[in-house]
């Protein structure tokens, strides 16, 4: 596969981690967070800690839409599907996050309520046209990556006049998230950033300037292959050796710094700012997530159906909010791979596979036994 | 010696109603007409209700599976063939000959004679060229939406061949893992149908029987430790299987395990793991490491393992773990399935 | 929420949807959110819509640098304020 399998090759790793190791100065700690989920998951998958020199420490950061998605809005989607009897359309990645009532969508729907999956916005246009007595309701989640095709589906509806279809809108920030993360008063010290592949193939590497400027913390862009990660922190540990905060971009190939504009003007169009919305483990954020512009009201379910958002408190056990923020590893966590497994999770963070304990769960506990 | 029927099933137009399960002559006609005719054999011949076989010279291995494939019909074969080659191979996997299946058929109302007429065609091809005939079977027939057009569960009878031992429990510190070929393809095959992935050529199903290369496996290295065919869960999950089983840890290498470029890519594009998508040929075996050559050139020798390759081998532990390598240098576990695997965008 | 891949447009079905192939696996995309896209151009594509162009150029001239990185002489592990 072209322009994929070239940015795996275990020998251009080796000398990658080759130049790390030569770099990172000996005796210094680098504590370097890897933002998105997918860097995460490519992390685990690929075992690149072991292409790592001790004094380099990955700490796995909270974007993972999945992972951030409060209890409550998984009810929300339930309610919809249960009370009003709407066909729910979703990703994958949320069917089996916990909800209240040890329910999941995956549980509502073996107990009956209509819930479908599908891989784009698209399909759950094409559902929509083909039931036109039932409600579709599209449960919108993800980063700025995953937005655009939302607001493109919400374009199309008005354009054709879809009357049963509405979204319940999850879209989050990631500059938001960012700052939370920095801001946090008991947070856990961090160096620098990877920052997100694609979600910056959409919003440029300009809005991540103010973490460089503001906060001092060198930001480096990574495309989504290992090599690209590899290369990512190799840059990130030389930017602190220099003493540098800077945004840099590894993803060069698919990343420029005012991002896709088109797809940016599609969002503004659509979208506008919540004042406040609640992250799992991350708390309320204000200017954090988005919800449907008033003149796209009819397709907003969540006003359509009067469906109210009621916040639930995570299990007393789970320590998913303290992981999300990189304060404690998953192994810290009491019930991490006894009573929370991928089987059973009791937080998000063990159902998404970006998700750090999933991650390390299935790629990585091993390490705990060797040691 | 027919029983009288009014007119021939109309195989073409016609379609499975309740009368063809009731035990009466509907019933009668569908058996003689479409199974029996197809599958035919001088056991099925005497048409009594089970059959009467020979006396095999060894201990008996007998295996069952049901099969609820859909869709039903898919790119290199069909859930008839699949029906026959999985119990086939079960048998065989134990280190036995398979010898005779029996199977058993779940109709559902309306379904069109003229594919069921394919299916048992394709049962029977698959069964004359593996050497194993349908000895006896049973029909029922279940109302619209009970059943997906067809379920199948075929059970197969085989007598152990002399001085095989072969377990799942067998596998030892040092041992070498073996995979007969290149992984992935009959899943993908199935998910290309159902999310509407197009292919330039498309992804075939490795659907097979297994009992042919078995033989010259077994021929070679008699003193095999394990062998096992990976189908639902993928290599990942009969890997885990027999770490479990044997109480040992295994460490594979990614770069040796072979996927085709257009399973590679129709997983990518699903952000699916093809380490656990399903198979129907192919087998992972366990061998002493002074066996490897041996294995490997006997596997090779046969068309169905010409692309078998050595895949890592056994070790103590700590933990059931299967460790690989991966292609970028660094370890990973290969886990256990948790739930479906589920297609992820993230 | 990152998965997206890079994949070579191959054929239009309209303006607004395009055929993609990714190692002879072929998907229908929506180009919704791109232009000026030509067939034999690399899209980066995320939930059935392409996100953007890949460069190309970019992509070798990265690569370049990673193989420069692997050759370049190895010298004795870093001190503490050694420049790199």
């Amino acid at each position: 596969m072209k322009y994929i399998d070239e940015f795996r090759s275990g020998e251009l790793a080796a000398g990658l981690s080759t130049a790390i190791r030569r770099d990172a100065h000996a005796g210094r700690q680098y504590r370097l967070m890897e933002f998105c989920g997918g860097h995460t998951h490519a992390i685990s998958r690929y075992g690149l800690i072991d292409l790592l020199p001790p004094n380099v420490r990955m700490i796995h950061g909270p974007g993972c839409p999945v992972c951030v998605l409060p209890i409550g809005r998984i009810d929300q989607a339930i309610r919809l599907a249960r009370e009003q009897g709407a066909i729910v359309a979703t990703y994958a990645d949320t069917l089996r996050v916990p909800a209240s009532q040890q329910l999941t969508l995956l549980r509502a729907k073996a107990q009956g309520a209509d819930i479908q999956m599908v891989y784009s916005t698209t399909d759950a246009l094409a559902i929509a046209r083909a039931h036109p007595g039932r409600e579709v309701v599209f449960l919108a989640i993800g980063f700025e990556t995953t937005t655009p095709p939302t607001a493109v589906a919400v374009l199309a509806a008005e354009a054709e006049g879809l009357a049963n279809f509405s979204i319940l809108c999850n879209h989050v920030l990631t500059p938001a998230a960012m700052h939370a993360i920095l801001a946090a008063p008991n947070g856990v010290p961090i160096d620098g950033f990877v920052g997100p592949a694609h979600v910056s193939t959409v919003i440029g590497s300009a809005p991540y300037e103010p973490f460089a400027d503001d906060y001092g913390k060198p930001v480096v862009i990574a495309g989504f292959e290992p090599l690209d990660v590899l290369r990512a922190i190799h840059m990130l540990i030389h930017q602190v050796n220099d003493g540098r905060a800077a945004v840099e971009n590894e993803f060069t190939r698919a990343v420029t710094r005012e991002g896709n504009r088109r797809a940016q003007a599609i969002v503004d169009q659509v979208f506008e700012l919540r004042e406040a919305f609640e992250w799992r483990g991350l708390g309320t954020i204000p200017n954090s997530a988005l919800r449907l512009r008033p003149r796209f009201a009819d397709y907003d379910a969540e006003r359509r159906f009067a469906a109210p958002y009621i916040p639930v408190k995570d299990n007393k056990a789970c320590a998913c909010g303290e992981i999300l923020r990189g304060e404690k590893r998953p192994q810290d966590c009491r019930i991490f791979g006894t009573v929370c497994t991928p089987e059973n999770p009791i937080g998000s963070c063990m159902v998404s596979t970006e998700g750090a304990c999933a991650a390390h769960y299935t790629f990585g506990r091993f390490r705990e036994a060797a040691a | 010696m027919s029983a009288p029927y009014v007119r021939p099933l109309d195989v073409k137009r016609g379609r499975v109603d309740l009368s063809h399960g009731s035990g009466g002559r509907a019933m009668a006609q569908l058996i003689e007409e479409l199974f029996a005719s197809e599958l035919a054999n001088e056991y099925l011949a005497q048409g009594d209700d089970g059959a009467r076989l020979g006396r095999p010279d060894g201990r008996l291995v007998v295996a069952t599976d049901s099969h609820v494939v859909s869709p039903l019909f898919f790119p290199g074969g069909d859930i008839g063939c699949l029906s026959v080659h999985g119990t086939i191979n079960d048998v065989a996997v134990m280190g036995a000959e398979p010898l005779y299946l029996a199977a058993s058929f779940i109709l559902e109302e309306g379904y069109p004679l003229a594919d069921l007429a394919r299916i048992v065609a394709s049962m029977a091809a698959a069964s004359t060229a593996a050497g194993v005939p349908v000895v006896t079977g049973d029909t029922k027939v279940v109302e619209r939406g009970k059943a997906d057009g067809v379920f199948i569960t075929t059970t197969g009878v085989g007598v152990l061949r002399n001085g095989v031992d072969c377990s799942g429990a067998y596998a030892r510190h040092g041992d070498t893992v073996l995979l007969s070929g290149s992984i992935g393809e009959h899943g993908m095959a199935i998910m290309s149908l159902r999310e509407n992935l197009s292919f330039e050529a498309p992804i075939l199903s490795d659907t097979a029987a297994l009992h042919g290369l078995i033989a010259t496996l077994l021929a070679a290295v008699p003193d095999l430790r394990v062998m096992r065919d990976a189908t639902r869960g993928g290599v990942a999950t009969t890997l885990n299987e027999i770490a479990r089983q044997s109480g040992v840890g295994m460490l594979i290498d990614e770069a040796a395990i072979r996927v085709r470029a257009p399973v590679e890519a129709a997983c990518e594009l699903l952000g699916l793991d093809p380490l656990y998508v399903a198979n129907e040929g192919k087998l992972v075996i366990v061998c002493p490491p002074q066996r490897t050559d041996a294995a490997l050139a006997a596997l090779r020798s046969h068309p169905l393992g010409a692309e078998a390759s050595v895949i890592g081998r056994v070790h103590a532990g700590p933990g059931n773990f299967v460790q690989m390598q991966t292609r970028l240098g660094g370890r990973r576990i290969v886990d256990w399935l948790s739930g479906d695997q589920l297609p992820r965008i993230c | 929420m990152c998965l997206a891949i890079p994949a070579m447009v191959v054929e239009f079905k309209d303006a607004d949807r395009a055929i993609v192939d990714l190692g002879g696996v072929r998907k229908d995309v929506s180009l919704a959110l791109v232009e000026g896209i030509a067939v034999g151009d690399y899209v980066i594509v995320h939930v059935g819509y392409a996100l953007q162009r890949l460069d190309v150029a970019e992509a070798e001239r990265t690569l370049a640098l990673f193989r420069e990185l692997g050759n370049e002489t190895p010298r004795a592990p870093a001190a503490l304020g050694a420049s790199p």
